[in-house]
């Protein structure tokens, strides 16, 4: 098996940056996973990150993840054993041995999450995950598109608990597993979609862990030699830069417990005149410029301040932030129907056929 | 009421006094290597220039960078117990986990886990063991600590268990410096935790520094009682002062904004503080800074402070002025308080912002003769890029599309002609010393951070809740009940969990009961 790059507790640090930026917006603050990957790391040794061309058809992959509210990781900091817990757990109940880990979500808290279990178990980590992205709904992976199964799952808490479910779909598992996460005192642990070499290679978003590295290098060093670092993530990237300006006006409501809300911009230099209308449930889903829908979920909409080019949540929008709207195209399978059907802007209430965004292609100004 | 308002810098330890709301005189002192000597002498400047007698003051109030300093610096740090209430949850990250070795190793990495701790619904985690605590209180007894801080999971929810250990902790080891996170910080366990134990660590120091200013008042025969500003602009008692040091730490522009609030008779506006070699600038509400909503390191640890929202760029009374092939460069290179000697006006032989200014004739300081032959274009291209350096600054402070006024304090406030960014400029009074009268009005507040469920109370009878909890610490934190007023009021929903839960954090203040 071929090691496509090693990775040490330092490098935690760029990985959760890029995790931000693919975070769109969503998916939590990845600061208290990059520590655990860290503690993790230095406690276990560096994790060995492999391609998903590597594995055997008929080797066993299990993704691993944090549900519930990030907010709450920031004040109930996990035990620290229950990824493990819920990893060993499932494996158990498959009854074999499980041969790599798998990133379930390669944006916010859970790009960070796979490399504590990657580092404890010793198991190489694949390259890839199943949205490319941060997403509200445990469904809402490309693994749902090719017929994995979510479960058996496992999900475990920091006391000890653990629950496995058996479902009938997996929009069953999110809402089963949505309520258990509120009793388990509003975040869990989980391991879910055990899935076979074969299936994961035509499942997994590839790439995209190395692409959180790489963009979160690119910015650091691009801030350390004061060259633009906007631009720096844009060209990784392939995005194209849909709007600059300020946020003029931010409204937010809950609903089903989801952050939902809308943020207006007014157009700062060269977008002077110009506005931008961003709706988001947790993550950034549909952007609006000059009162034409550009960009809708699945395309990435991600913000960066404008001077120093890190990534901006939903939760930190204000009143006069100076940003930078960021467009790339999500991953082909998202584009498919079934994809649009799974994670499209009717999905989440927003009245707009899904148009595949093309950047660089002359959309701009 | 006869005050007096003290900010001690870096550079300079101001001073005012003030009969009510009348400013009757202002000094700048040299600060001094042990802060003290500066405070009495600026205390004896500030007495005379008023006339005042030292026994006609009533209060005086004093904004500190010392125990910032003392972080940052590494220096006067007690050995420290961290101790935290939450097991079996939370024991993935240690206490002081991301904290620079040096500083961990300064204040001697002592930390115990026990059980204890809320869910984010007031839930219990596991109960509190006294008998796990006590033994605790042994081991930290045996190795001679003496300072503790203790924090346990959503104690900004429910600080019972915090109290309950720190009553054991008491008990147990008599006369220890115990600090309750609770007390100091919100929501966001690490930080919290973090700025609970620098509070534990500058336990020693602000017993002894605090000392030492009632000693330094006292020689300059004031009686009256005396006060520290904190991160919001307002006040703690001596006493309080001395339990929570670690409150004191953005003092400084918190204190200028206040002060350019006061001076300027303007709630609502942006605020620039001109000083040698940079420009801070923030906006205010209400009166008081706007706060920041990210985390700010202080010395390297990460901590989730009340701090202002302040943003600073290099711009200055002493910023160097260059001319490149790209235009005018202004800053951040300044020559700091050496302008005395190195301007040109003053016979040096750098093109300071300072001198742009007097060649333009809009001031007149030093000799003017020594910039006679700086060019017009130079002059006007290098005024119009301090403006344009403003414009941006002061876009990004602005919270509302309103037209506010920016108000301009501190010693290089000179640079500043005109409107900015079409927003009007107000220059009050006494711009110079706007940090020390920020100090000497500083007032009471009471601040609450919970997260209610929506579903179970209504976000009205949230509020209500919270407004009230907020009011009831103003009042306990020494405020006049019937001038306290609600200043802030935030409401967050939590992502991703049902039943609406929110996160609400209010603010209330009121003037000094004296």
């Amino acid at each position: 098996m071929q090691i496509k790059r090693i990775v040490h507790a330092a490098d935690m640090e760029d990985i959760a940056t890029g995790g931000a930026i693919m975070g769109t917006g969503g998916g939590g603050d990845p600061y208290v996973g990059k520590l655990m990957a860290q503690q993790a790391i230095l406690k276990y040794g560096p994790v060995r990150i492999i391609d998903v061309t590597e594995l055997p058809d008929d080797a066993l992959v299990v993704p691993v993840c944090m549900m519930g509210a990030p907010t709450v990781m920031t004040e109930k900091l996990p035990q620290g054993d229950e990824l493990m817990n819920a990893f060993r757990a499932l494996e158990q109940l498959l009854g074999r041995k499980i041969d790599a880990v798998l990133c379930g979500e390669a944006g916010g808290v859970n790009s960070t999450t796979p490399f504590v279990v990657a580092a404890a178990s010793g198991l190489p980590l694949v390259d890839g995950d199943g949205m490319g992205r941060a997403y509200p709904e445990l469904q809402m992976v490309t693994f749902t598109l090719h017929g994995v199964s979510a479960t058996p799952m496992v999900l475990c808490d920091d006391k000890g608990n653990s629950l496995v479910l058996n479902t009938v779909s997996n929009a069953w598992t999110e809402r089963l597993a949505r309520a258990a996460t509120v009793e388990m005192g509003g975040s869990a642990l989980l391991a879910f979609y055990a899935m076979d070499g074969a299936t994961a290679k035509k499942a997994v978003v590839r790439g995209t862990l190395t692409l959180c590295a790489d963009l979160g290098r690119s910015l650091r060093e691009a801030r350390a030699a004061h060259e633009d670092p906007v631009e720096s993530v844009r060209a990784m990237l392939g995005a194209e830069i849909i709007f600059h300006g300020r946020i003029k006006d931010i409204e937010r409501r809950t609903e089903g417990g989801f952050a939902r809300g809308t943020a207006r911009f007014d157009g700062a230099e060269e977008w002077r005149g110009h506005s931008l209308r961003l709706d988001f449930q947790n993550e950034f889903l549909m952007a609006e410029r000059d009162g034409k829908v550009i960009v809708t979920t699945p395309d990435l909409i991600t913000l960066l301040e404008a001077e120093s080019g890190l990534p901006v949540t939903a939760d930190s929008l204000r009143y006069g932030l100076r940003l930078v709207a960021l467009a790339f195209e999500a991953t082909a399978q998202w584009r498919s129907p079934e994809g649009v059907a799974l994670v499209g802007p009717r999905y989440f209430g927003y009245d707009v056929d899904y148009t595949p965004f093309q950047p660089n292609s002359g959309s701009g100004l | 009421m006869i005050r007096i308002g003290i900010d001690v810098g870096g550079t300079n330890t101001d001073a005012v006094v003030m009969d009510g709301d009348t400013v009757l005189a202002g000094v700048k002192a040299a600060t001094t290597a042990d802060v003290m000597t500066g405070v009495v002498n600026a205390l004896k400047m500030v007495l005379a220039a008023s006339g005042m007698a030292p026994s006609a003051v009533d209060v005086v109030m004093i904004g500190t960078t010392h125990f910032t300093n003392a972080v940052v610096q590494r220096r006067d740090l007690a050995q420290t117990a961290a101790v935290r209430l939450g097991l079996p949850a939370t024991a993935s990250l240690p206490p002081m986990v991301d904290w620079p070795e040096d500083l961990r190793a300064t204040i001697g990495n002592h930390y115990w886990l026990a059980h204890g701790g809320n869910e984010f619904d007031g839930r219990v985690i596991s109960p509190l063991d006294e008998d796990e605590l006590l033994g605790i209180a042994e081991e930290i007894k045996a190795k001679g600590i003496n300072s503790i801080a203790i924090t346990s999971v959503f104690s900004p929810v429910s600080n019972d268990f915090e109290k309950q250990a720190g009553e054991i902790f008491a008990r147990a080891l008599p006369g220890a410096h115990i600090s309750l996170s609770s007390d100091i910080g919100r929501i966001g366990l690490l930080e919290r935790e973090n700025a609970c134990i620098m509070n534990a660590c500058l336990r020693d120091l602000s017993a002894h520094v605090i000392d030492a200013f009632r000693k330094a008042i006292t020689e300059t025969g004031i009686t009256g009682r005396f006060y520290l500003t904190q991160n919001d602009g307002t006040l703690m008692d001596a006493a309080y002062a001395e339990r929570f040091p670690v409150l004191t730490f953005a003092s400084g522009p918190t204190n200028s904004m206040r002060g350019a609030a006061f001076l300027s008779g303007v709630a609502e506006a942006i605020v620039a503080d001109i000083g040698g070699t940079t420009t801070d600038i923030g906006s205010l509400h209400k009166g008081f800074p706007r706060q920041a909503t990210v985390a700010v390191e202080v010395g390297g640890v990460r901590t989730n402070f009340r701090m202002p929202d302040v943003f600073s760029i290099g711009l200055g009374g002493g910023s160097h002025v260059v001319e490149t092939d790209k235009g005018i460069k202004v800053g951040p290179t300044s020559v700091g308080y050496r302008i005395v000697t190195e301007a040109l006006i003053f016979g040096g032989a750098t093109l300071t912002t300072t001198d742009i200014v007097v060649a333009s004739r809009r001031e007149s300081l030093g000799d003017p003769a020594k910039v006679a032959h700086l060019d017009t274009g130079l002059i006007a291209r290098t005024q119009a890029r301090i403006m344009a350096m403003l414009e941006d600054c002061v876009e990004r402070s602005r919270l509302s599309p309103d037209p506010l006024p920016v108000i301009v304090v501190g010693g290089g406030s000179i640079l500043v002609d005109g409107p900015i960014g079409g927003l009007q400029v107000i220059k009050p009074n006494h711009f110079a010393v706007a940090n020390a009268v920020g100090a000497a009005i500083a007032q009471v507040s009471g601040e609450v951070d919970r997260v209610y469920s929506l579903a179970e109370i209504g976000r009205d009878e949230a509020l209500a809740d919270a407004k009230s909890r907020a009011i009831e610490a103003a009042v306990a934190a020494g405020a006049l009940r019937e001038t306290v007023e609600i200043v802030d009021v935030e409401d967050v929903p939590l992502a991703y969990l049902p039943g609406n839960a929110t996160r609400v954090r209010v603010k209330a203040v009121g003037e000094l009961h004296v």
